[in-house]
């Protein structure tokens, strides 16, 4: 088995975590989230070009003359590959779309329109609005699932374990400014769900421990129950992660920022379950009667 | 106890290859009599258009309003009371009442059997609020009311927008309603959204009226100007003919012109109508409008009595055929926005399924080689429960004609990284028992009774996760959803039946070997 004294280091990796989390609520506040069509509303287009001289220096320019509002234009992927987002979505003009190609193609020569997406500001809001929803939902339900088979103290630590990697990926997506769409509100989601799995597993170890060692201080015990799962924590954490760098590397453009955010997702959940979950059964000085009391309920 | 009944391990195996058999029938042409399921590729992989609309009820409420008022006048006098002041502001109907009237008046309005409520016999509410204001009475739709219309504007709407689409003929469409005032249409394999989405913008209200002569007609005036150009023209309100009348129209060569019409047949009304109209109007202009603009306005130099006709406007085959089944297909009961589209062309679906396929298969072999080299023997045994998860996952989507989507593909990888945490925990929970027990079959039966609890927990959690996706994401995101939520149960079945009878297996026949894991 593993021994190593994780429990010495709660202090300072708690330290650290505040600051992430300080510097991640920081930058949510100040910079904000880089919301993409899905929630800000505008048009988004990735067009590919037949011309290879063309850089996004023209594609801007050309796009720039048409009134769309804000244009923003980034390479996607290949060297032809380009993604276009603007502000204005014209709903009452069936033609918006075509238009805008025709106008293209006369300045730049022939594109091709791989992907439009287009979205009213009434749908966008009600997206936001829906993608909030879910998280909060998702971390009520996982609330009282963990409360259900726990103990509050249990509970607690599991929670803030979560919130601490959501609020540590989401800060890490606001101070790069990478877009946030409905994909990434399904990353969150799911790492939500693994956050709590990893923690779940030690949890059920330290509460095994607690009934078989009877005079040993829980910080000591977290610290062997951490060892006991420790192998267990590794091999799954790697497993994931080999699936997800699979999809960042060769999933395509598209799944970039879900696959980008699972990952940060993971490592966090993985950090968190060890120095997050675990200091909080130490502060709350959790016992054998803790659990003793609550199976005699 | 390591051990398995016969009847068990055959239906294990049968269920296995039932599920295998679907998954495979997706990439290969198996007989088809026999089966002939296939997951639903969404409309990110395959390519083609999802489009939301919402109509634009005021029209219709105003509409409405106004027919009320008439409504309301022809009652009340019947009734021999006088009422006076009759507006409408914004969705509200105003009038006056005399003081001797107000409570008679009042009661009318809101008796539950009268005429003007018949709203409330079938629907036990109010079709309106009243509120009534010393002598002045406010009318405005109530929540109800206004729900009733809405659906009914709606159910009306989504069946001219079925027959568009129809027309146009793509392959299976998808066409639902969403809340009570929107129309989720998804086009399959469409490649270019561009008609479509010009024919579901148009109202397509047809309107036969005489430009104005005079400009003092008895049934008002209105002007309006001309599709192709900015002449203007003053019509007479008074309407001839609706789209309503007509029973077909198509796009032909007018032999004379040489030019591209639309030509058109009326019902026995409409044909009637018509023939009244240009018999008492030679000579006179007809204007032909479309939602509110005039295609065209040719002088009438005959009755035309036969039911059918002609309108010329500068057609070329294309628009005189999209002009043509807008007619056919009806006038929508009020206009269409589209509030939200999301279009992939067909080459970046392929691109993202090879990009999809080609990633799965990395990260599956990754998983495999990692977990061959952790674990060896036991390795191979979480592989092949691995493998056989994954066919059991795409059977099941299968089975249902499940829609997958990029974020499916994801998911199902997802599934290949997290299945093995079940076997790991299993796994490292026997090397510790083996510490203290020395007959590895009582370890190996510790080590999965004792893991059961956590890995149940650590998969609930997951799964409740993919609910939430599942119910409140739309999409490319829900088909992520399902993905991650059927892949938590098929791991949960290939760990603890294909997994554990392997592991049985091994352990029985290598009993005497000095650390099996």
């Amino acid at each position: 088995m593993n021994n190593i004294s994780f429990n010495k280091f709660y202090r300072k990796f708690n330290i650290l975590s505040l600051i992430l989390i300080i510097t991640s609520l920081i930058f949510l506040i100040i910079k904000g989230l880089n919301y993409g069509v899905d929630f800000k509303g505008g048009t988004l287009i990735e067009l590919r070009t037949n011309d290879k001289t063309n850089n996004i220096t023209m594609i801007r320019d050309s796009f720039n003359q048409m009134n769309l509002g804000d244009v923003s234009v980034k390479k996607f992927g290949n060297e032809t590959d380009f993604i276009v987002k603007f502000e204005k979505q014209n709903s009452n003009d069936p033609e918006f779309i075509k238009n805008i190609q025709n106008k293209l193609s006369s300045s730049i020569g022939d594109v091709d329109f791989r992907r439009v997406e287009n979205v009213g500001p009434k749908v966008s809001s009600e997206l936001l609005k829906s993608g909030i929803i879910a998280i909060s939902l998702s971390l009520a339900a996982m609330l009282l699932y963990i409360w259900i088979r726990f103990e509050w103290q249990f509970s607690l630590g599991a929670i803030l374990a979560i919130f601490h990697d959501v609020i540590i990926t989401l800060g890490i997506f606001s101070i790069f400014s990478l877009e946030i769409n409905l994909s990434i509100v399904a990353a969150v989601l799911t790492i939500v769900g693994y956050s709590m799995n990893d923690t779940v597993v030690i949890f059920d170890r330290v509460r095994e421990n607690l009934r078989k060692y009877s005079d040993t201080k829980i910080y000591e015990l977290t610290n062997i129950s951490i060892n006991e799962t420790l192998s267990r924590t590794i091999i799954t954490s790697v497993t994931t992660l080999l699936a997800l760098l699979s999809i960042y590397l060769f999933g395509g453009e598209i799944l970039k920022g879900f696959s980008l955010a699972m990952i940060l997702g993971v490592i966090f959940g993985t950090y968190s379950s060890i120095y997050i979950a675990n200091p909080v059964l130490v502060a709350l000085n959790v016992s054998q009667r803790t659990i003793v009391k609550e199976e005699k309920d | 106890m390591l051990y398995f009944s016969k009847l068990r391990i055959i239906s294990v195996i049968i269920f296995t290859i039932i599920f295998s058999y679907f998954a495979l029938s997706n990439f290969t042409k198996l007989d088809d009599r026999f089966f002939s399921k296939n997951i639903n590729l969404g409309l990110d992989l395959q390519g083609g258009s999802y489009l939301l609309l919402e109509i634009d009820n005021r029209p219709v409420i105003t509409q409405r309003l106004q027919a009320k008022i008439i409504e309301l006048k022809r009652y009340f006098k019947e009734k021999e009371i006088s009422l006076k002041n009759f507006s409408l502001n914004g969705d509200t109907i105003t009038f006056e009442a005399q003081k001797q009237d107000l409570e008679q008046v009042s009661k009318l309005l809101n008796d539950k059997e009268s005429d003007i409520n018949q709203y409330y016999q079938s629907y036990k509410s109010h079709e309106f609020d009243v509120i009534e204001n010393n002598n002045l009475f406010n009318l405005n739709y109530s929540r109800y009311g206004l729900v009733l219309l809405k659906n009914a504007s709606l159910d009306q709407a989504i069946e001219i927008v079925r027959r568009r689409v129809d027309e146009v003929g793509t392959n299976e469409p998808n066409i639902l309603k969403r809340s009570n005032d929107r129309i989720l249409v998804e086009l399959p394999g469409l490649d270019d959204p561009n008609r479509i989405k010009s024919l579901l913008g148009k109202t397509a209200n047809l309107t036969f009226q005489f430009i104005s002569q005079n400009s003092e007609e008895s049934f008002g005036t209105e002007k309006l100007s001309f599709e192709d150009d900015d002449r203007e023209a003053i019509v007479s309100k008074r309407i001839i003919l609706s789209g309503d009348n007509l029973v077909d129209a198509k796009p032909t060569m007018n032999s004379q012109t040489n030019e591209t019409v639309v030509s058109f047949s009326l019902d026995r009304v409409g044909a009637k109508k018509f023939g009244k109209a240009t018999s008492t109007g030679v000579g006179k202009q007809l204007a032909i409008i479309l939602d509110g603009k005039i295609i065209s306005a040719p002088t009438v130099r005959e009755p035309i009595v036969g039911g059918s006709g002609q309108i010329s406007g500068n057609f070329t085959f294309q628009s005189a055929t999209d002009l043509a089944l807008l007619l056919r297909s009806g006038a929508l009961p009020a206009p269409l926005n589209i509030i939200e589209e999301r279009t992939v062309g067909p080459d970046l679906g392929q691109d993202s399924i090879d990009a999809g396929i080609l990633s799965l298969i990395i990260g599956f072999l990754l998983v495999i080689i990692f977990m061959i080299y952790k674990y060896r023997a036991f390795g191979l045994i979480a592989n092949l429960a691995l493998i056989t998860n994954l066919f059991l996952l795409i059977g099941i989507l299968t089975l249902f004609e499940a829609t997958l989507t990029l974020p499916g593909i994801a998911g199902i990888i997802l599934t290949v990284g997290m299945a093995v945490d079940a076997n790991v925990l299993i796994f490292e929970r026997i090397k510790e028992e083996t510490k203290s027990e020395k007959n590895p079959i009582i370890a190996f039966d510790a080590g999965y009774t004792k893991s059961r609890t956590t890995i149940l927990d650590a998969n609930i959690t997951t799964l409740i996760a993919a609910f939430i996706l599942f119910f409140m994401g739309s999409g490319p995101v829900k088909g992520f959803s399902v993905t991650l939520g059927v892949g938590i149960l098929t791991t949960l079945f290939s760990v603890y039946f294909i997994a554990r009878l392997l592991t049985s297996l091994y352990v029985v026949k290598n009993k005497e070997k000095e650390q099996l894991l």
